[in-house]
């Protein structure tokens, strides 16, 4: 990429963005603006091609059917796969998740295949759906402090060799194995089923994403007074018993 | 609460079965019961123990009814109150004024209305086709469907599917919102549809069309999917700035109390309700004219020797409207936001709404959910307060009417504070 300037890439915010999935676009765009560089941001729409010069692509969350879509287009489109190995930098969340792995079941109750880009699969749960909020402990490599989120799906994803958990839960189902995992992540690809959105709960991973486009190991600060008040108030009411 | 005040053993309340006689009575007593405890209207309490006493009772009642139903995401209770005025000019009405719109608190408000010709009934979007079965209505308005409460509601193109499963026998005339394709998608399998072209404002949950999933096309007013043809229908009535042009092309003035773009739609689509029942524009809109605040929604109050403005907006779509109609900069704003049960636990939503637009304004934030806010608006850009109660936020605030804008159970908390 261009000294200090990033180019973001919202996949198909017409199928998946469900629910505030622009959040995770515009935080990292304000804390990459925060820290002075240039943004591009790209809205991608699904009958439009992915650009694979890309630097951070965002997949956001979705209903059923247009999950399948998304998955079906982005087969067809393979932007995406080339991105990643160009090394791009890719944050997958919930429906987005799935579809980053190597299948889930669809709106017909098949099993659609996924990207690849992850080595997990996703089963649809019979018990009752994951609903509610989560907080989870993140692989120490990753070096960032706890996780809070919103989850909220029946799918359950299991993890190959391939990948590792991005998180433990300590509240929270994850990706609802029952072992406790949440999400999943190798070189710069990560997933995740956190909602929030999950980048304005976890500005430091925001920042992490940053970090690897840009391939520094430290930013300049930024504020997170406000960010900060919010993780205090929704770590709280999540361990408060109930 | 069921429109009707009083609750006389009316004329007609002879003349129903032996049961369901029973089970009136029943309701009614439950009902007064649970207000001298001091639960709020007893509407609830008292159609729920009419209904398990005669589970045939709504459609009991309304037999002796003209049957109009009004569903939406935004806008049915003041659609709901729009219309019963129009049709007063036709008959005595009775209606679920006050949004208790689950088959109790419908059953609870036509067992109210002894002597009405319309019963003019909200209904949740859920349950809107139970109760088009149980009721048998002859007019259905369908105004809008988008995002809302996902935590715990069904998803918005299912509810599309589960009205058009529902109402495809429907012997009703269906009035239909031709601007929204998802409504479009729910009524373009019935029988008797009348298109009114309302506009819708929110487009973010019809990118994809309903029947095939392809992307939708959207070039100005139009929408089509050009992978099935499935498009847009052509109007038989439409709101034009701020008149409602009829079926013949006459064009009516709206002059409303309410604001705002979207009551001009709800106005819109409520005179081609009347119209089905003979009631002109004319006669119509002149009548709604008489329609100032809906449940303390757009209620102007006096709180600590200031004007409040209360606006409702419980999803983006109707956060996007709010802005909309709010005086300029730069009047104060003030947001209050909960995520209680009967709000949605999820506030991810906060994300879909434009805050943007609130640049200029002083803004103040409260409620529950305030430092979701914060951190929404932060990253919005713009400059704002947080504070804990209302009155830190008045006292605050510049000079001008202040605009309140709340979510659900934030509304009714200010509604009570302002109260006193």
């Amino acid at each position: 990429m261009s000294e200090s300037s990033l180019r973001v890439v919202w996949v198909y915010p017409d199928l998946l963005s469900t629910y505030g999935d622009r959040g995770n676009a515009l935080v990292v765009e304000r804390r990459a603006r925060q820290r002075h560089l240039n943004v591009t941001r790209i809205d991608v729409r699904s009958d439009q091609a992915i650009p694979t010069s890309g630097d951070i692509y965002l997949i956001g969350g979705g209903e059923d059917r247009p999950q399948r879509l998304a998955a079906e287009r982005l087969r067809a489109d393979t932007g995406l796969i080339r991105a990643s190995e160009n090394g791009a930098i890719i944050f997958g969340v919930c429906a987005g998740f799935q579809i980053m792995g190597h299948e889930f079941v669809n709106d017909l109750g098949e099993r659609e295949p996924g990207l690849g880009l992850l080595d997990v699969w996703t089963t649809r749960g019979d018990g009752a759906r994951c609903v509610g909020d989560v907080l989870a402990d993140v692989d120490p490599r990753l070096g960032l402090p706890q996780l809070t989120g919103f989850e909220n799906h029946q799918g359950v994803t299991h993890l190959g060799q391939g990948v590792a958990p991005l998180a433990t839960v300590t509240a929270g189902r994850g990706n609802g194995t029952g072992d406790g995992t949440e999400g999943a992540w190798r070189d710069t690809v990560f997933g995740t089923y956190l909602h929030g959105p999950v980048l304005a709960r976890n500005p430091a991973v925001a920042d992490m994403l940053i970090k690897l486009a840009l391939d520094v190991n430290a930013l300049p600060p930024a504020d997170t007074t406000w960010y900060d008040a919010l993780r205090a108030e929704r770590i709280a009411a999540t361990t408060r018993p109930a | 609460m069921a429109g009707t005040e009083s609750e006389p053993t009316g004329a007609r309340d002879a003349s129903l079965p032996a049961r369901a006689k029973i089970a009136v009575t029943a309701g009614r007593v439950a009902a007064a019961v649970s207000r001298k405890a001091g639960r709020g209207s007893g509407s609830v309490i008292g159609g729920k123990v009419a209904l398990r006493l005669d589970p045939d009772l709504l459609g009991t009642l309304a037999d002796h009814l003209d049957v109009i139903l009004v569903s939406a995401t935004n806008g049915k209770t003041t659609t709901t109150r729009l219309i019963a005025e129009a049709l007063r000019a036709a008959g005595p009405v009775v209606s679920n004024a006050l949004g208790a719109n689950m088959p109790a608190g419908i059953t609870s408000a036509l067992a109210g209305g002894s002597d009405a010709r319309f019963g003019v009934i909200e209904v949740d979007e859920k349950y809107l086709a139970t109760v088009a079965r149980d009721t048998r209505p002859k007019a259905i308005a369908l105004l809008n469907l988008s995002r809302d409460q996902l935590d715990r509601a069904a998803e918005t193109r299912m509810m599309a599917e589960k009205w058009r499963e529902g109402l495809q026998d429907t012997e009703a005339v269906v009035i239909a919102n031709a601007d929204d394709p998802l409504v479009t998608w729910a009524a373009s399998s019935c029988k008797k549809v009348v298109w009114v072209a309302a506009g819708q404002a929110w487009k973010e949950d019809a990118w994809s069309c309903p029947a095939c999933g392809g992307v939708m096309q959207r070039p100005g007013e139009d929408w089509f999917c050009q992978d099935c043809g499935f498009r847009r229908p052509n109007p038989h009535w439409a709101l034009q700035g701020t008149h409602v042009i009829d079926p013949q092309r006459g064009a009516w003035p709206i002059q409303l109390q309410l604001p705002g773009r979207a009551n001009l739609a709800n106005a819109t689509s409520s005179a081609a309700v009347a119209a089905v029942f003979g009631v002109s524009p004319q006669v119509a809109l002149e009548r709604m004219r008489s329609v100032t605040a809906v449940a303390g929604r757009y209620d102007v109050v006096q709180y600590q020797g200031r004007d409040i403005r209360l606006l409702l907006a419980k999803n983006p779509a109707g956060w996007l409207e709010t802005f909309s109609l709010i005086d300029g900069p730069p009047a104060p704003v003030i947001l209050s936001v909960n995520a209680l049960d009967a709000d949605g636990t999820d506030t991810s939503w906060l994300w879909d709404v434009d805050y943007e637009r609130l640049a200029g304004h002083p803004v103040f934030v409260m409620g529950q959910r305030k430092l979701d806010l914060a951190v929404r608006l932060e990253v919005a850009g713009l400059q704002f307060h947080v504070v804990d109660t209302l009155e830190q936020a008045v006292r605050m605030a510049p000079p001008g009417r202040i605009e309140a804008i709340a979510n659900y159970t934030a509304f009714q908390q200010l509604r009570k504070v302002v109260a006193g």
